[in-house]
């Protein structure tokens, strides 16, 4: 298979999207190609593993390489390997779910869709790529598009939480920069993964470099602190922006960790880790207890992402085979269920026009599908066994376990009582949302249309995959995880 | 004598143009329309023939030498001016002198085009002299308008002032050395205080000519006071052809001095950067705000001069051949709101998307290039600049640049913000486009677009890189 394609499919979308004349001819043709993205993607996953099947044992497989800078020793060079096919699942489940629900944008819809097939571009440009110049670009190119997806179509003060995501997350990109910078240099000028896995970094170029790049990727994945993007920007941003901003863009920052700062730099993540450790179980718990301040559904699930993504952190800053396998588990679990929640968020405000708790009430009884769904995705959250969250969170507990010391432990501890957190603020919100005396205004409410529902669909079936038979995921992301381990023992 | 035509052939083809328009000048006279079209005519087939026959080789006992990279040069900046006389149709159409207007502009150009060519130190001030006096006479265009002959006069002092400067410098070259020729000088330095007192003499000509931070002083007011055309022409094709003068300068002729002017670049790099976005951050008015940008732009450029190597002379080239598309295309756009409506300030600008999303889109193209954002070409621009940079050693000044990235990246987002996104009651009105200029709007969008992402460019420039 060739990988070109994930990257031309969304280029050719966003210029079919710029020649249609009519919104409806627009709207379609995003949705069809976003749908050939996730056929593509589904594909793949196919192809990945029949070529593992037949005994393809190489690291990286569908490699391809065309110089692109010679002067500066930089190609596109492209592969997939067990984490990057879940990552590459993941974006194309959302994008298509994405696309579905932002059915009802009528302000400047070409541009609306243009920018989210840019941004999808950007996403499976950075999963795919095996060059850290080419990498790094697509890590930028996703900025702009969401920086006029919230700055735009945003609600509240839109441009200056757009600004503010703008600005962070180009201060993310500036350290990863010097990061990369660091290790073009002192690795004799390449910016190949492939090649520069085969070297052993100076160690204080690891010294200096794991920091910055951990750092940099860190911003993009709220690490703590400075997460403060993340409320803003999530609140501010249009539904399907909120979906991208945390089901796929903020998963670039944890793939980033693990593929280039971990992977690279075995000796600076083991002389980092406890303050990876350190830093990640406070974002779960602080994260937690913010959230449990917040009466704003956004709001409520931007702050729990931060917690979430916490958990991604911590099962890399573990650095055993098992928690990283349940770091990039939670990244695809997470994607797809903020994504879902972020969905149910934008149907309920859509129709209520609040997005406070505490106004509504009762809302299960005129809006069935949607409130059921605000249920699942509310249980996924707090990890209830059969849905994705659960499957996550367990493998990386079980994972930061395999450390006997007492450090460990404790932030083990610690991280696994933030469920009970989290526990509280979901009941709390779900209950107050979908339970109650239904208010007045609210009778006339319909419930979901089509295409909120094939959105939900969509992902409900990633959702319920990962929860129900979490294997397909686990083995597709351990071969990958084991070479991560190999390198850093 | 062919050998004469041949190296010389950019410089005689642009002072036929100019010996064309001044036996125009003679007769009864075009009218304005056709008179514009005919030189665009021109400027095309100036740009296309600069293409072919480039020779080297050098030319009067040393004054003047050609190679494949200054042909290159030349061609860049050639491109640049037909880009301005393309952009600002409507203006040329409607301008008084026309004839003197491009007179005085290509004799710049050809001042430059010798300023690139030369090889001895008389030359570079005579070349420098002829580039920089026609564009005093331009900046003061606007005959109407009081701030327009403030600009000529500020800009006449404060060149007349550098010169000075410049030639102090360059006597006490001859003084140290007892040669003025480029390729004699480097054997015969020896860094005695005297040589590096006129080093840094003839340093500071650059810095003002550049506007590199503490020189910096006259610029903001000669752009907001100039046309824009004429701004443009400073801060797009004035700043690059003084910066590929110092690139080879300093490689060159001050190649022994390196460890010197490393960290002289170096300092002036940084300060120059956070001078010029501290300052853009504040501005209001959209020519200062882009005066104060291409400061900052000028630091970048510093960084990738630090280098030393022959990636830093590439990444400079690739750079300014960017820059002129981002820059112009910024240029163009303020230029025609200007004409159509008067309006300068950045808080006009407001809602301009819901009446001119062409525009918009151009201008939002630019400014990312201009702040090196994917997939714009300035993002390759800017970061090959930096690595050049960081191969030179120093980590930290890498750092600040990049730091000064996330600085300029706030102001002009902020450009952005009002023109999609803050709500305007009474936006700017549709303006109409003049074909020409649409096709120079589209050339430099397409420029933005595809220059960095078809990368051979950048290696076909190595190649030609000595």
């Amino acid at each position: 298979m060739n990988l070109l394609v994930l990257l031309l499919v969304p280029i050719i979308t966003a210029l079919a999207v710029l020649i249609m004349r009519h919104n409806n001819l627009v709207r379609w043709t995003a949705f069809i190609g976003s749908s050939i993205q996730l056929l593509l993607s589904l594909g793949l996953y196919y192809a990945f593993n029949k070529a593992r099947a037949q005994g393809e044992t190489s690291q990286m497989l569908f490699e391809q390489k065309t110089n692109l800078f010679n002067s500066w020793n930089i190609s596109l060079h492209l592969g997939v390997d067990g984490i990057s096919v879940a990552m590459i699942l993941l974006t194309s489940f959302v994008v298509v779910a994405g696309v579905l629900m932002s059915w009802k944008v009528e302000k400047m819809t070409k541009e609306f869709f243009l920018l989210l097939m840019l941004l999808s571009m950007g996403a499976y440009g950075f999963f795919i790529s095996l060059d850290l110049f080419v990498l790094f670009f697509f890590l930028e190119v996703a900025v702009i598009p969401k920086y006029l997806l919230i700055g735009i179509w945003g609600s509240g003060k839109k441009e200056d939480s757009a600004n503010k995501l703008a600005l962070m997350l180009m201060g993310g990109s500036a350290l990863v920069l010097l990061g990369l910078l660091g290790i073009y240099l002192s690795a004799g000028k390449t910016f190949d993964l492939m090649q520069l896995s085969q070297l052993q970094l100076p160690i204080r170029t690891q010294m200096i470099c794991y920091p910055l790049l951990f750092v940099g990727f860190g911003i993009f994945t709220a690490l703590f602190p400075f997460h403060t993007w993340v409320p803003d920007g999530h609140s501010s941003a249009p539904t399907a922006g909120s979906m991208f901003l945390a089901g796929i863009s903020m998963k670039l920052g944890g793939y980033g960790c693990l593929r280039v700062a971990t992977y690279l730099m075995p000796e600076g993540a083991h002389a980092y880790a406890n303050i990876v450790i350190v830093l990640s179980t406070i974002a779960i718990f602080y994260g937690a207890f913010a959230t449990m301040m917040q009466t704003d559904l956004k709001y409520i699930n931007a702050y729990s992402s931060v917690s979430h993504c916490g958990f991604v952190l911590l099962g890399i800053g573990m650095l055993t085979k098992v928690a990283i396998t349940g770091a990039v588990m939670q990244m695809v679990s997470h994607g797809l269920m903020t994504a879902l929640f972020f969905a149910v968020i934008g149907m309920i405000y859509e129709r209520t026009h609040t997005r406070q708790v505490n106004e509504m009430g009762g809302l299960l009884k005129v809006m069935p599908f949607t409130i059921t769904l605000l249920f699942i995705v509310g249980f996924c959250s707090l990890g209830l066994p059969g849905l994705s969250g659960f499957v996550a969170e367990m493998t990386i507990f079980m994972g930061a376990w395999e450390h006997p010391d007492t450090f460990h432990r404790v932030a083990t501890v610690m991280a696994c009582m933030s469920i009970v957190v989290t526990a509280v603020y979901i009941l709390r919100a779900v209950g107050k949302t979908a339970m109650g005396p239904l208010k007045e205004q609210y009778n006339h409410l319909s419930d979901a249309t089509w295409n909120e529902k094939l959105a939900a669909i969509v992902l409900m079936i990633g959702i319920l995959a990962i929860g129900l038979a979490p294997g397909w995921l686990n083995q597709l992301v351990s071969p990958g995880a084991d070479v991560i381990m190999q390198k850093l023992k | 004598m062919n050998d004469f035509f041949i190296r010389m052939k950019p410089e005689l083809m642009i002072a036929a143009v100019i010996f064309i328009l001044l036996f125009l000048k003679l007769g009864k006279g075009l009218s304005n329309n056709k008179l514009l079209l005919l030189i665009q005519i021109l400027l095309v087939w100036n740009f296309a023939f600069g293409f072919v026959m480039n020779a080297e080789g050098h030319l009067f006992n040393d004054m003047y030498q050609t190679n494949a990279m200054m042909s290159l040069q030349k061609n860049i900046l050639n491109g640049g001016v037909l880009l301005i006389a393309l952009l600002f149709t409507e203006w040329f159409q409607k301008c008084e002198h026309l004839t003197e207007f491009f007179i005085l502009m290509l004799s710049s150009l050809l001042g430059m085009f010798f300023l690139i060519s030369s090889g001895n130190l008389l030359m570079f001030y005579l070349s420098i002299e002829l580039a920089t006096i026609p564009v005093a006479a331009l900046a003061n265009f606007h005959f109407d308008k009081k701030i327009s002959s403030e600009a000529a006069m500020k800009m006449i002092l404060s060149s007349a002032f550098s010169s000075g400067v410049l030639l102090f410098g360059i006597s006490l070259i001859y003084g140290a050395t007892g040669t003025l020729r480029f390729s004699d000088i480097p054997a015969l330095l020896d860094g005695s205080a005297l040589q590096i007192m006129a080093f840094i003499f003839l340093f500071t000509a650059f810095a003002f000519k550049m506007s590199i931070v503490p020189f910096h002083l006259w610029t903001a007011d000669v752009y907001e006071g100039s046309p824009i055309a004429v701004t443009s022409f400073l801060s797009v094709i004035s700043k690059g052809a003084i910066a590929f003068v110092l690139v080879s300068t300093l490689y060159k002729v001050f190649q022994p001095y390196h460890t010197i002017w490393y960290s002289m670049v170096m300092i002036l790099s940084i300060v120059t950067m956070i001078t010029g976005n501290l300052f853009a951050l504040r501005q209001q008015n959209f020519k200062r705000f882009l005066a104060f940008s291409s400061i900052a732009q000028v630091g970048f450029i510093l960084v990738g001069i630090s280098s030393n190597s022959i990636q830093g002379t590439t990444s400079v080239i690739y750079f300014i051949l960017i820059y002129i598309f981002s820059n112009l295309a910024a240029f163009g756009v303020a230029g025609l709101i200007s004409f159509a409506t008067g309006k300068e300030r950045i808080d006009d600008y407001k809602g301009f998307y819901k009446t001119n999303p062409f525009l918009s889109w151009i201008v939002a193209l630019s400014l990312f290039s201009l702040a090196g954002i994917p997939p714009t070409a300035g993002f390759f621009g800017k970061l090959f600049l930096l690595i050049s940079g960081a191969a030179a050693g120093s980590y930290l000044f890498i750092g600040i640049a990049a730091i000064n990235m996330i600085i300029s990246l706030y102001y002009y987002l902020r450009v952005v913000r009002a023109i999609f996104m803050d709500a305007n009651e009474r936006p700017i009105e549709k303006i109409t486009i003049h074909p020409m200029t649409r096709i120079a709007l589209i050339i430099c969008g397409s420029g933005i677009v595809l220059t960095g992402v078809i990368s051979w460019i950048y290696d076909a420039i190595k190649a030609l890189v000595n």
